[in-house]
């Protein structure tokens, strides 16, 4: 498949993603935030860092961005989208996601390793870094969410880092073709530089190319 | 008080300028003198000594008087490196102090043309149970994060000592890495003559002015309050576009050169690219994009507004250079021209308001000779903290806890380490940050390091020590050096004791890196760290870069195994003078014996090629408190306990004590295999297991548990987090 990664102003794991999108053995390629066509690609990965600035509020600006209207459509016709930390804000800003991303409890950034558990029960070892990622969502969205099988992955005990409410590390759409999470899988595809249980997440996506 | 006194300009250096130019200056080439014949700028004390420093070495692709140097990685790629002091900021603003250390050091290096890949820093504080140390800290680290994570570049590593004379002179030092191919580097000089002078990226304010003069090159003292509109205001963002912006260009092959906007903004970047070129420029304020509408000539040539680079750009190019900004979002404007008048000129639109020749304004500079004079004896206090009845395991505890040797997690865990997916050691799990460089096929480590109390103790030896630490460090992961760069933080070089300690610590590093063959590609002098109490530790800091040639054959610093061996190499002969167990018991003094560097090159050696081979398990250098901290690290970090007998130094003359605790240059902790071990020439003294660690050293014998010493070494997190109120008094 063809992923598309999307590259805002003051993106920062946009090369990060791209790499790990040819490692899982796909095709990538970047999108630039001012191009409304996305021009044939699968599925759109929305990266991490900081999109404008994260003026204003996290992912906030990057919403209203050209390339964003084309990903909302794509999502719309159940093509996959990835996420990943301020791609997980922008998404939730979107409303392309449930649910808000708020600073850590502990009002500090954290770059950590720590352990996932997707919704099959597998542990990951995945990074995260990030300032702005406590899940929060109302109490009743909350169990309509787990209901509905939608916490995606969850903090194993003692890895919740940011004091997100019930450890959700990420949530997908109902259809389940849009997932967004804050730790970082495309920075865990390659055994030098920590762990390979990122491509998992990835490869969790392919299937609604 | 008169203007140029009040500028930092001596009366015979005003006499200067008024001969050179033939004429008293006005106010605005006033400004200008007094920031690039300021020490910041000029070096004016300090140039003559760095004469001193080895710069020629086969793989060095730029030297000192670049925005950074490089060294060549193979393949037709540089890595760029460089550090930079941000003090007297740091001190007054901590936060905005250290983010725009950060972004100006990211900005030296892709001005050159290379892509940041790492950051590192350098911090001194005052002692940790000083609330404005935990301040200064707290705003500091919160700084560099801040920048470094919104920029997307990793924060390796770095190293952090807590001392009493950084009190009121903290020291933040930061440094970047950058790569880039060989060929399309740029130099910063301007060429062509009618070739285009355009400003990129922010607006100019008033925020910084006179930094380079009235913060960096002046002790602090009272008052300070009132310089904080001297410190400049940090944007990431802004930065992260005009990066992006200034690669494309470059890759593109739109400029002739470029440099960023640091200290004396439009005044030093203007300057030095005449300068380094030969040439002349005009600059038309009136072009310049400002943040406030009124703002005076002088105001504008001497803003030091952040993400600010000017850039040379043939004619033709002008037009596509703009668009490229545009597309990035950044802010262009042609603001001058390239002249063969050999004259900075400034002009208001059609007014001429300054007009300097450019020799006298960036080479003009009368360099001073110090006037060194060695102190009788130790001039610091020394405040002591530990019984002097405490056994030998209550004394590793403490050690283990002391802030300077206590593990940094609560530090690097704020910062970025892994993006750019280069990152094969993180912080705290090997002796030097390890990046691969796919595009080269092999890797990069980086180490950064000072002990300024030995520094303190003995400069030339103190010197030396830094350096060799720094190669201990890339031999424990496997990397050859290729070149150092330092940041020279010093008291005020107008007094005789810090001229001494300037003068001999620059001899020290000469000869270090002269003896071990590694190149000084660049380097950074930061004078007047003074606080009410007299000066700051000497403080050389200095980083190494080294090459390895596979990323996945570098060892980790903590053992690896239970049952593993553990062996001593290298000829360590440990001694307390200058340890943090002198420091400790209030027993510092002067002097500090002379460290055996070729020996040390050669246990070294041995070290890189056994990581490279496999051969060790693991591998880890003796530094702060001596081998029982060094043997504990290695087990903390591994969950496991061990066993050693320090006999071996027992038998070089060692006292048990300095068996335990002594430091020096030259001692490493191997373990692995014990038959491989001893094949390498280390002396086999222990065994990885257990959950104890227990060191065996005559009648000072000790044992303490594992949990408590992992529970000694992790014990900055709380104490730094006992925050971080601004003391009453800033």
């Amino acid at each position: 498949m063809i992923w598309g990664v999307l590259q805002f102003p003051g993106s920062c794991d946009e090369r990060d993603a791209l790499h790990a999108c040819e490692v899982v053995g796909g095709e990538a390629r970047l999108i630039w935030h001012e191009d409304r066509d996305l021009s044939g690609v699968d599925g759109v990965v929305v990266p991490g860092g900081f999109s404008y600035g994260d003026y204003l509020r996290a992912g906030a600006i990057a919403r209203f961005s050209p390339a964003m209207e084309a990903v909302a459509e794509l999502a719309a016709a159940g093509g996959p989208v990835l996420g990943i930390c301020n791609g997980f804000q922008v998404l939730c800003e979107a409303g392309l996601l449930p649910g808000a991303l708020l600073r850590n409890q502990e009002l500090r950034f954290v770059c950590k390793q720590a352990d996932l558990v997707d919704d099959q029960g597998a542990t990951l070892s995945i990074p995260l870094k990030h300032g702005e990622g406590r899940y929060y969502a109302p109490e009743a969205m909350l169990d309509e969410l787990e209901a509905n099988g939608q916490v995606a992955y969850r903090y194993a005990d003692g890895h919740n880092a940011n004091g997100s409410v019930r450890d959700i590390a990420g949530v997908r759409n109902e259809r389940g073709n849009v997932v967004g999470l804050m730790p970082h899988p495309e920075h865990a595809v390659d055994p030098l530089t920590g762990s390979t249980d990122g491509r998992k997440v990835f490869e969790a996506l392919e299937r609604f190319a | 008080m008169s203007a140029h006194r009040e500028l930092g300009l001596t009366d015979s250096e005003y006499a200067l300028i008024v001969e050179k130019l033939g004429r008293e200056p006005n106010a605005v080439e006033l400004a200008m003198f007094s920031l690039l014949w300021s020490e910041h700028c000029a070096y004016k004390h300090s140039r003559k000594l760095l004469r001193r420093l080895p710069t020629e070495g086969p793989r060095v692709v730029m030297g000192p008087g670049e925005n950074a140097g490089a060294v060549d990685v193979g393949s037709g790629y540089a890595v760029a490196f460089k550090v930079e002091s941000h003090n007297h900021p740091s001190a007054v603003e901590p936060f905005q102090g250290a983010a725009t250390g950060v972004g100006g050091i990211l900005r030296d290096v892709f001005a050159i043309g290379a892509r940041p890949i790492a950051v590192l820093d350098s911090l001194r504080f005052g002692e940790l149970d000083s609330v404005r140390s935990r301040h200064l800290l707290d705003g500091a680290v919160r700084g560099i994060g801040h920048y470094g994570n919104s920029i997307g570049v990793p924060t390796v590593g770095g190293e952090v000592y807590f001392e009493e004379p950084y009190e009121h002179n903290c020291l933040v030092n930061a440094m970047c890495v950058g790569l880039g191919k060989t060929e399309d580097m740029v130099r910063a000089a301007a060429a062509g003559v009618g070739n285009a002078v355009v400003l990129m990226g922010a607006t100019t304010g008033r925020d910084g002015i006179g930094g380079a003069s009235v913060l960096a090159s002046a002790e602090l003292g009272e008052g300070d309050d009132a310089k904080r509109p001297t410190v400049q205001v940090g944007d990431p963002f802004e930065e992260s576009k005009v990066l992006e912006c200034c690669l494309e260009l470059l890759a593109k092959g739109l400029l002739v050169s470029l440099q960023d906007l640091g200290a004396a903004g439009l005044t030093s970047s203007a300057g030095e690219m005449a300068s380094a070129g030969g040439v002349g420029i005009d600059i038309d304020v009136a072009a310049v994009p400002l943040r406030e509408a009124d703002m005076e000539p002088f105001e504008i040539m001497v803003s030091e507004s952040q993400e600010r680079m000017l850039a040379v750009v043939e004619p033709s190019k002008v037009d596509e250079v703009r668009a490229i900004c545009d597309k990035w979002q950044t802010g262009s404007a042609q603001i001058g021209v390239v002249t063969d008048s050999g004259h900075i000129r400034i002009l208001k639109g059609g007014e001429v308001v300054g007009d300097m020749p450019v020799e006298a304004l960036v080479d003009g500079c009368p360099l001073y000779d110090l006037a060194p004079a060695a102190p009788a004896a130790w001039i610091y206090g020394n405040r002591a903290t530990l019984p002097a009845d405490a056994d030998s395991a209550a004394t590793l505890l403490a050690l283990l806890a002391a802030p300077s040797i206590a593990s940094k997690k609560w530090i690097f865990q704020q910062y970025d380490s892994i993006v750019g997916s280069r990152t094969v050691r993180r912080p705290e799990t090997a002796d030097a940050a390890v990046l691969q460089l796919p595009e080269s096929g092999n890797a990069i480590a980086v180490s950064i390091d000072g002990n300024g109390r030995k520094v303190a103790c003995e400069p030339f030896n103190g010197t030396v020590e830094a350096v060799l630490e720094c190669a201990q460090n890339l031999a424990c992961v496997g990397a050859e050096p290729l070149g150092l760069t330092n940041c020279l933080n010093f008291g005020n070089p107008e007094k005789p004791v810090p001229a001494w300690q300037l003068d001999r610590a620059v001899s020290g590093l000469a000869a270090a890196c002269e003896e071990l063959g590694v190149p000084v590609v660049g380097g950074n002098v930061s004078l007047y760290n003074e606080g009410p109490d007299g000066p700051i530790y000497p403080t050389p800091v200095v980083a190494m870069v080294g090459e390895l040639p596979d990323p996945a054959r570098t060892a980790a610093s903590s053992f690896a195994k239970e049952g593993d061996a553990i062996g001593l190499l290298g000829p360590f002969a440990p001694t307390l003078h200058g340890s943090e167990l002198a420091k400790q018991r209030g027993e510092l003094e002067a002097g500090l014996p002379e460290p055996k560097v070729a020996a040390i090159a050669e246990a070294c050696a041995t070290v890189r090629e056994a990581v490279r081979a496999g051969r060790v398990a693991s591998a880890h250098d003796v530094s702060d408190g001596g081998l029982a901290c060094a043997l504990a690290e290695c087990a903390i970090g591994a969950g496991l306990g061990c066993r050693a007998d320090l006999q071996e130094l027992r038998e070089r003359g060692c006292t048990p004590e300095e068996a335990l605790f002594g430091e020096g240059a030259g001692g490493f902790v191997l373990s692995g295999d014990p038959a491989e071990l001893e094949s390498l020439g280390a002396r086999v003294i222990g065994e990885v297991g257990g959950t104890t660690i227990e060191l065996a050293a005559g009648d000072r014998s000790l044992v303490i548990g594992l949990i408590d010493a992992t529970e000694a070494w992790r014990s900055l997190d709380a104490r730094a987090e006992s925050v971080a109120e601004p003391p009453a008094d800033a």
